[in-house]
């Protein structure tokens, strides 16, 4: 049953009238923006007749900013002002991006909030601006088609993005003035637009291969909702890189070598561009480009010599996809469906490879570049009430159990990972000391059983709790997680009602000192983080091990171990202690082995010596006690 | 003939009003519209009309066009939380059947 507001004179919503909404697809390298006309999903024009709106803004002194094809035209004369993948740089913190900005030619200012600002000639630009000046570009583009103001939007985001990064996507669309329906995930998206959301339930991959960023997706679609069960990509593969060795082989056969102009370059990667979508139809293309000598150079590119120089980029596509089915525990015959996603599977050889590895032909049908902004448009067009029926809604479920710590540190799950959102659970929770009058909460985020290993999101605590006895508090904790996934939690004291709240936001969240702290405190779950939170995860076991050993050793080394025995754990003490410098997870994972293997009769030991020691001449009665 | 309000209804509807001002009651009705025929409407008034019914409960006024009243004789109207969600609910007995939303209803 509906709950109605109460409304002004006259401004009573008449229901059924036609909404406007549409889907957004805010990509690292395009955006474009679709919606429902007639029961049929489509992407909008621009005035030019583009589909696509370049991501990239330009910003002036003094007029308002240039989106689009303008901007990345001008990319090359004015760089420093021209911002493009601020996708990239979204809902991260400096510290997070460090790594990415050393690769980007932008000038970042260190603001004292933790979030990176860009120095622009209009000022210090954050990723989320451009992000809202993208979308603002998307919004009059669509409002000028539709005719009206827009009632809702839905925009994708990437399936690995962090709580942090999609609040960044809301702000952003906030500050574009959209209302923003829902954030999707793309590869659901892209799901919904092959209607794979009506059919049958099931496993499938989504194979996301853009111009810049590589994903891969398998989503599980069982009683209404798609979970992603496992998502791997390569941030840095993508058609731009099938450019590049296109024009490299195009250089090598013309006899250019060495340095040559930028803009020379750039003549001959749109020149590889072109014949690299002219080989999606034809078997041979001819192509020319100015030599050395300035002279025209005339060549010819078979699709077979085509093929055979992109082969090792389409097979580090595959990496992925073997890790995300290994991640979930899957394999190629649980798939049912393959969707294709982005620019670069048009190109036959990546279909091909496609269907060889997961056995089954992909789905074309939906042009790979519109796909993810249809099924957000379809989705967006159910929200906004254009669909008769309520047995439409996509439903969405946490990817992560939503915990807090406990004694020991240990996680307490409160809401457990696939769980459909919206959400509320509840749950007691009491004091562990006498007179304890505050309590820390420590919001965790993971599967794993230990803090240590999952991942923090945000700590409270709740001050005032009058003074009782271990155990008298009861203090309420709730977990309120809204349709995007977002997270709130509340602790309340019940026999006093003392509360205290935090809302899980972004490093940017300016505003909120906890919040930095939290970010502080956050791993980012991204995939360029992925590799330095194993890193981190095995440095942090292997420092535990160090810990412990070396108390061990300090105990009980005189007495327990031999001479021999002694030297052997010392040496792979050293040996670990040295690879913990370095960054090879592998060689640090041997070397943890190897000394838990030199340790383990020795633990062995210790534990039946301690234990021996602790029973010995006490009577049962005060060992139960 | 008539609707009734909750206490909680009231209470909430009189914040409402205080808050914003001025207004002389809550206009109620019914509107031909949604999937499933009818509509309510439900806004603040600033005004009653020569036909209009007015419905005291808890201090509040509830205005009703005669014709709508027949589609809302014995409702209830109370203040609800569910899950994530707070506002007004109508307990309209009238109604047959209401579409997959809620927002409209058949009688």
């Amino acid at each position: 049953m509906v709950l109605f507001q109460i409304s002004e004179p006259g401004e009573t919503k008449l229901q059924r009238q036609h909404h406007l909404a549409v889907g957004i697809d805010l990509g690292t390298t395009n955006s474009l923006v679709a919606t429902v006309r007639d029961g049929d999903a489509q992407t909008m024009v621009d005035a030019q007749g583009n589909h696509h709106c370049p991501s990239v803004v330009r910003y002036f002194a003094d007029s308002a900013p240039v989106v689009g094809q303008a901007a990345k035209d001008a990319a090359y004369q004015d760089p420093l002002n021209t911002i493009a993948s601020a996708k990239r740089l979204l809902g991260r913190g400096v510290a997070d991006i460090e790594t990415t900005a050393n690769k980007l030619p932008y000038e970042f200012s260190k603001a004292d909030c933790g979030m990176p600002f860009i120095q622009t000639v209009a000022g210090d630009i954050s990723p989320v601006t451009v992000s809202a000046d993208i979308l603002k570009t998307l919004m009059r583009q669509a409002e000028a088609d539709l005719g009206g103001e827009l009632d809702g939007v839905v925009i994708t985001v990437p399936a690995y993005f962090d709580d942090a990064q999609r609040q960044a996507t809301k702000d952003a669309a906030r500050l574009a003035g959209l209302k923003v329906l829902r954030l999707l995930n793309e590869p659901t998206a892209a799901a919904v637009a092959y209607g794979l959301d009506s059919g049958s339930e099931g496993v499938h991959v989504v194979y996301d291969f853009g111009g810049g960023t590589f994903d891969v997706s398998i989503l599980r679609f069982s009683r209404g909702v798609f979970e992603v069960m496992a998502t791997a990509g390569d941030s840095a593969l993508g058609g731009d890189d099938v450019d590049r060795v296109l024009a490299e082989w195009m250089m090598a056969e013309a006899g250019l070598s060495g340095e040559i102009e930028h803009s020379h370059l750039r003549r001959i990667i749109g020149e590889a561009n072109c014949a690299k979508e002219a080989l999606t139809i034809a078997d041979s293309v001819s192509f020319s480009i100015d030599n050395s000598e300035g002279e025209k150079w005339q060549g010819t590119l078979s699709r077979t010599d085509f093929e055979a120089l992109i082969e090792s980029l389409i097979m580090r596509t595959l990496r992925p996809c073997r890790r995300a089915l290994r991640d979930a525990g899957l394999t190629v015959g649980d798939i049912q469906d393959v969707v294709m996603v982005g620019g670069s599977t048009r190109i036959p050889r990546v279909r091909e490879c496609v269907a060889e590895f997961f056995e089954r032909e992909p789905m074309v049908d939906i042009d790979p570049d519109k796909v993810v902004a249809v099924g957000a448009a379809i989705q967006a067009d159910i929200l906004v009430g254009n669909q008769p029926g309520d047995e439409m809604l996509l439903l969405d479920v946490i990817p992560l159990s939503l915990g807090l710590e406990t004694m020991g540190g240990l996680i307490e799950k409160l809401v457990p990972r696939n769980t459909t959102i919206p959400v509320v659970r509840a749950q007691e929770f009491t004091t562990f000391k006498d007179g304890q009058t505050a309590m820390s909460i420590h919001v965790l985020q993971g599967e794993r059983e230990l803090v240590a290993d999952s991942r923090s999101l945000a700590r409270f605590e709740l001050r005032g709790i009058p003074p009782m006895n271990a155990g008298a508090a009861r203090i309420r904790v709730t977990f309120q997680v809204d349709a995007d996934g977002l997270l709130s939690v509340s602790a309340k004291e019940l026999t006093s009602g003392v509360e205290s709240r935090i809302e899980i936001k972004p490093s940017y969240g300016l505003s909120d000192g906890e919040v930095e702290k939290m970010l502080a405190d956050s791993l980012l779950y991204a995939e360029d983080d992925v590799k330095k939170r194993r890193l981190h995860e095995q440095v942090v076991d292997s420092a535990r091990l160090i810990e412990g050993v070396e108390a061990a050793l300090h105990m009980d080394a005189d007495g327990m171990l031999t001479n021999k025995e002694c030297l052997t754990i010392k040496a792979a003490l050293v040996a670990l202690k040295e690879k913990q410098q370095g960054e090879e997870i592998a060689l640090i994972k041997a070397a943890h082995d190897k000394l838990e293997r030199a340790t383990s009769d020795f633990a062995a030991r210790r534990m039946d010596i301690h234990i021996n020691e602790a029973l010995s001449g006490k009577l049962l009665d005060q060992i139960i006690d | 003939m008539g609707i009734t309000l909750t206490e909680s209804a009231a209470k909430h509807i009189n914040g409402y009003l205080e808050a914003r001002g001025k207004g002389v009651g809550l206009r109620l009705g019914v509107k031909t519209s949604g999937c499933s025929g009818y509509a309510y409407v439900f806004e603040v008034a600033d005004e009653i009309e020569k036909d209009d019914v007015v419905i005291e409960n808890f201090g509040v006024k509830v205005i009703v066009d005669p014709k709508s009243l027949l589609y809302l004789d014995g409702t209830e109207l109370d203040y609800t939380r569910e899950g994530l969600n707070e506002g007004f609910k109508f307990n309209n007995p009238n109604v047959a059947d209401t579409c997959g939303c809620g927002e409209s209803f058949t009688v």
